[in-house]
């Protein structure tokens, strides 16, 4: 496996498989469901916009692929491992390697810095990387945070922290990269420049997967998948 | 990440509740500077008592009369009063029948006032021979010592102590001019070298004052003062006979102390019905003085180490409240790869950052222990007088000794306590669910 260059190979490859996945909970004494049984393939280069309403599945479908979470039956292959099959440890170097995640709450850490934040995938990567922090850097520069590279999380707007989690997301390399509800807590101009920052680095090859209840958002995407019940309903291609 | 990176990581988030840090830290704190404070003063009256008996030297032998109790001399209690304590004769009887001892010193000893014109001290009288001085390593530095021919000759002589010879002798040379004890007139013949007393060893022992003592040739105090004792103590008198009251022997080699003393003991109960008598070893007294001060330090490290604990309890504490505040963090940073033990490793090593600054804190302060005790001293000297008067002369002359070990024990334990403390929150915080920790608000 190698994912130490930047470059992104030209043909598209399957990065990630989930074949016939279900996912059941223990609530109260009774099984809830809440995956039925779903197969996916996500491929280079793909952007994939995952809806549906409240309790259709989609959070546990984005824990799964996340590798937080493990399916009840089925496979899901990710970097040549079977996901089901993992070790808690195998797990976190599964998801320190070849996912990165952005979060609806941004999610940084408030004591760090923007370059900081960034980093911190590096600091669970083995062996690691000298060049860590002019990486960070780059990527800060590439999200427009270029001036704001030691300032702290707490002293950015939302638009900015939202920024600081996709280059965060981008710094290991990642073979996907997970949105859940990525704007939901921004207003509609910075959606957009969230939207148009996933746009351009789709657009350098970059498989992103989104969760979103925005029909405006998830119309940026060039795959949108509605789950209901624990089921995909349908699977739509957008027009680009 | 190396140490250093995790060091930095910890104190900064630490920083980020700065006074619930620092009361963790001053948890740790206390209990090191206890431990270092406490084994410092153990150490500094042991290190009192050992020099004391040093001084007594470890080959002498030290036999002392004592005042038998009130019920084993009631029979001989009557007008007459009571005859007690050691014999001229005891005395021939230990250097012929001890083989081991190099030179003995009989001594008789009795309080008196020593004037000079108008000059007056209460000094104590001590009847002794020229032995006296190498024994007790007190050089005469000015003049000379007790001669044997003053023994035979029964001269009126004095060799006076340093402070009794500047109280009487302000301004003039002491030497060649008379003193008088009672009604006798003395020439002083010379002035000991002056020495702090020592202090006492708790009960078989009182302190000698060597710097208020004048020191008379014994048959010159056996003609002029006397065996007998005559005070008046509540409105009745009281009789006493005494011929000698210590006799000090030294023998030729430490080995031979023990059998020695047996030899001494053996030869005195054939000639005392009552024990009025003490044989004391000093080898013994700094073997026994060596066993306690260990005992003692045991005992200190047991308190301190229980303040260890109850500061590592406050560490557990804030470490617990820490990692229920950051879940979220926890929850990031498992999604971004991190193991459950790289978790339990970035808690640990705050825990350690915490009891380690606390340890280094806590040996600063420990280091302040001699000044503060000096600080403490000074106060009560000069605003409670009374108070000072009262206390033991062990509080008054403690110096603190500093022992390397109880700092690094103190250290040590306290980065231990850390560690200890923090596996708990640290486990808690790294078996949280990744995905539950994520959604915490």
């Amino acid at each position: 496996m190698n994912n130490n260059t930047h470059e992104v190979p030209q043909e598209p490859v399957r990065v990630a498989t989930v074949r016939n996945v279900t996912k059941v909970y223990r609530l109260g004494g009774q099984d809830v469901k809440a995956l039925a049984g779903v197969s996916l393939e996500f491929k280079q280069g793909d952007f994939v916009a995952i809806m549906g309403s409240s309790g259709s599945g989609k959070s546990t479908l984005l824990n799964l692929l996340g590798c937080l979470d493990r399916p009840t039956t089925g496979h899901y292959l990710l970097g040549g491992h079977d996901v089901a099959t993992l070790s808690d440890e195998d797990l976190s170097r599964v998801r320190g390697r070849y996912l990165g995640f952005v979060f609806q709450s941004y999610n940084l850490i408030q004591q760090l810095s923007v370059v900081e934040n960034i980093m911190v995938p590096l600091s669970y990567q083995t062996p690691i990387r000298p060049d860590g922090r002019e990486l960070s850097t780059k990527l800060a520069t590439l999200v427009g945070l270029a001036g704001r590279l030691d300032h702290r999380p707490s002293q950015l707007s939302g638009g900015q922290q939202q920024r600081v989690a996709i280059a965060r997301a981008l710094v290991n390399n990642p073979h996907v990269i997970l949105a859940d509800e990525p704007t939901g807590n921004l207003d509609t101009a910075t959606s957009n420049e969230i939207m148009d920052l996933l746009d351009v680095l789709n657009h350098t090859g970059r498989t992103i997967v989104m969760v979103t209840h925005e029909p405006d958002i998830a119309e940026r995407a060039k795959t949108v998948i509605t789950l209901r019940d624990g089921l995909i309903q349908s699977v739509e291609q957008n027009q680009t | 990440m190396n140490v250093i990176q995790q060091l930095k990581l910890g104190f900064r988030s630490l920083m980020l509740h700065k006074l619930r840090s620092a009361l963790a830290v001053l948890g740790i704190l206390i209990g090191v500077t206890a431990v270092i404070w406490l084994v410092a003063m153990g150490e500094g009256v042991s290190y009192q008592a050992q020099q004391q008996i040093k001084e007594l030297g470890a080959t002498s032998i030290i036999i002392r009369t004592i005042k038998p109790s009130e019920e084993a001399n009631s029979d001989s209690g009557s007008r007459s009063g009571i005859a007690y304590g050691l014999l001229r004769s005891d005395y021939d009887r230990i250097i012929t029948n001890v083989p081991t001892i190099l030179s003995a010193v009989p001594m008789r000893e009795i309080s008196r006032d020593v004037r000079r014109d108008e000059f007056a001290v209460s000094a104590q009288v001590i009847g002794c021979t020229p032995e006296y001085f190498p024994i007790n390593r007190l050089p005469v530095v000015r003049g000379r010592p007790l001669a044997a021919s003053d023994l035979r000759g029964l001269e009126n002589v004095v060799v006076l102590a340093h402070d009794v010879a500047e109280r009487l002798f302000p301004i003039q040379d002491p030497l060649g001019r008379a003193i008088q004890i009672g009604t006798e007139f003395y020439v002083v013949v010379g002035i000991a070298q002056d020495r702090t007393a020592a202090a006492a060893i708790g009960g078989s022992f009182s302190a000698r004052q060597y710097n208020r003592d004048v020191y008379i040739p014994l048959s010159t105090f056996r003609k002029r003062i006397g065996d007998r004792v005559i005070t008046v103590r509540g409105g009745t008198f009281q009789n006493e006979t005494i011929e000698l009251n210590q006799i000090t022997a030294v023998v030729d080699d430490v080995a031979s102390v023990d059998t020695s003393a047996d030899i001494i003991r053996a030869l005195l109960s054939r000639y005392h019905k009552t024990l009025d008598y003490a044989v004391v070893v000093p080898k013994e007294l700094l073997e026994q003085a060596e066993t306690l001060r260990m005992m003692f330090n045991v005992l200190l490290l047991l308190i301190a180490g229980i303040s260890l604990v109850v500061g590592g309890i406050g560490i557990m504490n804030i470490m617990l409240a820490t990692v229920t505040e950051r879940t979220r963090e926890i929850g990031i940073r498992r999604a971004l790869g991190a193991t459950k033990g790289e978790i339990v490793q970035q808690f640990l090593w705050e825990t350690v950052v915490l009891s380690g600054t606390g340890g280094l804190l806590g040996v600063a302060v420990g280091f302040l222990c001699g000044p503060t005790v000096e600080g403490v001293r000074l106060v009560i000297e000069s605003f409670m007088p009374d108070v000072w008067s009262t206390l033991p002369s062990t509080i008054h002359q403690l110096e603190p000794r500093l022992a390397p070990w109880s700092i690094v024990a103190a250290f040590g334990i306290s980065v231990g306590v850390g560690i200890v403390f923090g596996i708990y929150p640290a486990q808690r915080a790294a078996n949280m669910d990744p995905i539950e920790a994520l959604r915490h608000e």
